[in-house]
């Protein structure tokens, strides 16, 4: 019993350590890509290219002083940033980072993750409420619209791929699709989906809940310290959960682009981490490129776009998956 | 049981306080705002942080040494306010500038216009959002500011435009350099247009924000790019040329509608013509002194106070005493990058001005805020702030 919880937390920490150094290098990267693209050169001081600033961040973060605003309701106000930072984390176990690769395969992985990324909001509006700011209140109702409506489509997106793979199991949805990616017959829902994590990661063009330019911060105005950090990591961490689902749905997971024996006979995770790593990129990429959107622009792209091209394609799918199956 | 109408609270206006330390508030711009949801009900400018009795302090200085205060108001455009300062001196004194002096200040006024649209049209798209044209078009920035470095040694801070023409000429291979910064920087405008003009997320954040007709731009005081946005031709270098404006040969750029985008059209455009502007300065400038030798105001060349007693005299008297105005007043008023910057001076005849007052053009477009942001979200009061170019050291003075 004791040995097995012990494999149990060794496995955990197979992914959670990994894990955390993807994140960490996934705001070096961040840095690079935006650098590169605004014609500068992005980090490059603390060691060879830059490469330890990362580290450099988060020793400056830990030792930085935790502040708790006046009148913040400080129990809620600690138990936020963690809230998120562990939502992060535990959409990882039911992950397949290749064939059989995956802490727990069980059999409604899609809707466990779903599940997970809908609580992730619960994190934000006690964040805004406990530190009794304005703006951080303003950015917390903000976030809290916006993940909800773009939920809703990410939902009806999943169902159509579940209508097409017939199976809620993430390694058995990449593995239908060995003949196929979904992404060639369900394109336009990719493409949705991919605006869709952004909306729900708050990452730009949708950085409404933190645009600094309105709100200073949005909801993580009043944290400093590590108490950020871990909204900061767990930001960071939703975006890989979300590009490593935008992978499995409709990408293939681990399965090499085409069958020829050069590509299969590079490793499974390697062709994961190329996916998410590409699928990252493209969330950089508009990051430097698009202007932010007003609030209510928002919702109607949400709610009167999204929502009735996602409805649309359920029906579609199924009739198709009908009209096959006869 | 209670009477269910006393269980209805009173919802009230949720008040915000929008800076002074706000990234969008564009220095120290305090707006107490009311708003209803996101929806700005009232929002009240408050100024004054940013107040260092510049009027006052130039009661107290001579002619010469008050100049410097006016790089000190809008200090992302500082040598047009020199050049009104510097004309309105030379009106009273009734001196000429030498034509070199006059392409020089035009060439460099253009630079100016520039200098100052880069930082709006940059921080704008910002405002919205969009961080990539900042960091691209800055570039362009700190070379206009080497220009203003080689010409006068100091980066911001220039004193370069003198009562009479110009402090010194300008250093050999600065017009290539200026040229050559020409023909890349049309480019640089083509990229950055490019990347958010056509932008539909761009469009849908600026275009009928902050709308404001002819009209209503003329009540509420407006000048320059805010005023040609909503539709009327008036720019005080066709109007009342002053220097050498009237043998230059560029566009007056006008929108229609007056709304955020509009504005931020004109200024693009306005920058394309002040490079043309400058071409045009840079291929017909003539030789010759960039400073009258009017000996009132012009402190003697360095070589002839050697051999002459009168002219050590007189320099010494120009940087103790100063020069002598004559008893007069005069409103004068150049086309700043962001509107008409006006100086109102009155002498009395001694060394030091008797009143100077400034008219600085970022006043009344911040009048204007509560105007333009009413039953907009608060998204668009920090578009409509952006586009409407306010920098707090005019305003505050």
């Amino acid at each position: 019993m004791f040995f097995e919880i012990l494999i149990i937390v060794f496995k955990i920490l197979l992914i959670v350590i990994p894990l955390l150094l993807f994140i960490a290098y996934l705001t070096y990267f961040e840095r690079k890509v935006i650098g590169a693209i605004q014609l500068r050169k992005g980090p490059n001081v603390v060691g060879p290219f830059g490469l330890f600033q990362p580290i450099a961040d988060g020793i400056k973060l830990l030792t930085k002083e935790t502040i708790f605003p006046d009148n913040s309701n400080k129990f809620i106000f600690i138990l936020s940033p963690i809230l998120t930072f562990t939502l992060a984390l535990i959409g990882w176990a039911v992950i397949p980072i290749d064939y059989k690769l995956v802490l727990a395969d069980i059999n409604v992985g899609v809707m466990y993750i779903f599940a997970i990324s809908s609580l992730g909001v619960y994190g934000i509006i006690m964040a805004g409420w406990a530190s009794n700011s304005r703006y951080a209140f303003l950015g917390a109702l903000r976030s809290a619209a916006q993940m909800i409506s773009y939920e809703v489509s990410i939902g009806l997106i999943i169902i159509s791929v579940l209508i097409t793979s017939g199976s809620l199991n993430l390694t058995e949805i990449v593995m239908k699709q060995q003949n196929m990616w979904y992404l060639i017959p369900h394109f336009p829902m990719f493409v949705i989906f991919f605006i869709s994590t952004l909306a729900e990661t708050n990452r730009a063009p949708f950085d409404l809940p933190e645009a600094e330019s309105e709100l200073v911060a949005g909801y993580n105005v009043e944290y400093s310290s590590m108490s950020f950090g871990l909204f900061f990591l767990g930001e960071y961490g939703n975006m890989i959960l979300m590009s490593s689902m935008s992978t499995i749905l409709f990408l293939g997971g681990w399965l090499p682009p085409a069958d020829i024996n050069f590509f299969q006979n590079i490793p499974g995770f390697i062709w994961f981490l190329l996916k998410v790593t590409f699928l990252l990129f493209l969330f950089l990429w508009v990051r430097a490129t698009l202007p932010r959107y007003r609030y209510d622009q928002l919702m109607r792209l949400g709610w009167k776009v999204f929502l009735p091209l996602s409805l649309a394609w359920i029906i579609i799918t199924s009739s198709v998956v009908i009209y096959l199956q006869n | 049981m209670k009477n269910p109408r006393n269980l209805m609270t009173k919802i009230e206006n949720y008040s915000l306080n929008f800076g002074p330390q706000h990234p969008a508030a564009h220095g120290v711009l305090r707006l107490v705002l009311e708003l209803d949801g996101e929806i700005v009900e009232r929002a009240d400018p408050h100024i004054g942080l940013l107040h260092r009795g510049t009027e006052k302090l130039i009661e107290n200085k001579t002619y010469v040494q008050a100049l410097p205060y006016f790089d000190r108001l809008d200090y992302v455009s500082p040598m047009c306010q020199e050049h009104a300062y510097a004309l309105a001196i030379e009106k009273l004194l009734q001196i000429d500038v030498p034509k070199r002096g006059q392409y020089i200040r035009v060439l460099f006024a253009e630079i100016t216009r520039i200098l100052n649209h880069i930082l709006n049209i940059t921080t704008f798209a910002l405002d919205v959002g969009a961080m990539t044209p900042f960091l691209w078009l800055f570039e362009d920035r700190e070379i206009l500011m080497e220009f203003y470095e080689r010409v006068s040694g100091s980066r911001l801070h220039s004193a370069y435009f003198r009562p009479g023409g110009v402090h010194r000429d300008i250093p050999t291979g600065l017009s290539d350099d200026i040229e050559d910064f020409c023909k890349k920087f049309t480019s640089h405008i083509d990229d950055t247009e490019k990347l958010i003009e056509k932008n539909r997320i761009f469009r849908q954040r600026s275009v009928g924000i902050g709308k404001i007709s002819a009209d209503d731009a003329l009540e509420w005081g407006f000048s320059g790019p805010c005023i040609r946005a909503s539709g009327l031709n008036w720019d005080l270098r066709k109007k009342q040329p002053y220097d050498c404006y009237n043998e230059m040969d560029f566009k007056v750029p006008t929108g229609t509608t007056g709304d955020c985008f509009e504005r931020f059209l004109v200024r693009v455009e306005e920058m394309r013509q002040s490079v043309s502007i400058i071409r045009q300065c840079l291929k017909n400038i003539p030789d010759g002194p960039s400073i009258s030798n009017d000996p009132r105001v012009v402190p003697p060349k360095r070589e002839i106070m050697k051999e002459s007693m009168e002219s050590l005299i007189n320099h010494f008297k120009l940087f103790t005493e100063g020069f002598h105005v004559p008893a007069g007043e005069t409103y004068t008023a150049v086309e700043a990058p962001k509107g008409e910057f006006g100086v109102l001076l009155i002498s009395d005849g001694t060394n030091k001005p008797y009143r100077c007052k400034i008219r600085a053009p970022g006043f009344p477009f911040l009048q204007a805020t509560e105007f333009l942001s009413k039953g907009h979200m608060l998204s668009d009061l920090v578009a409509i702030i952006g586009s409407l170019d306010i920098v707090f050291g005019e305003i505050d003075r």
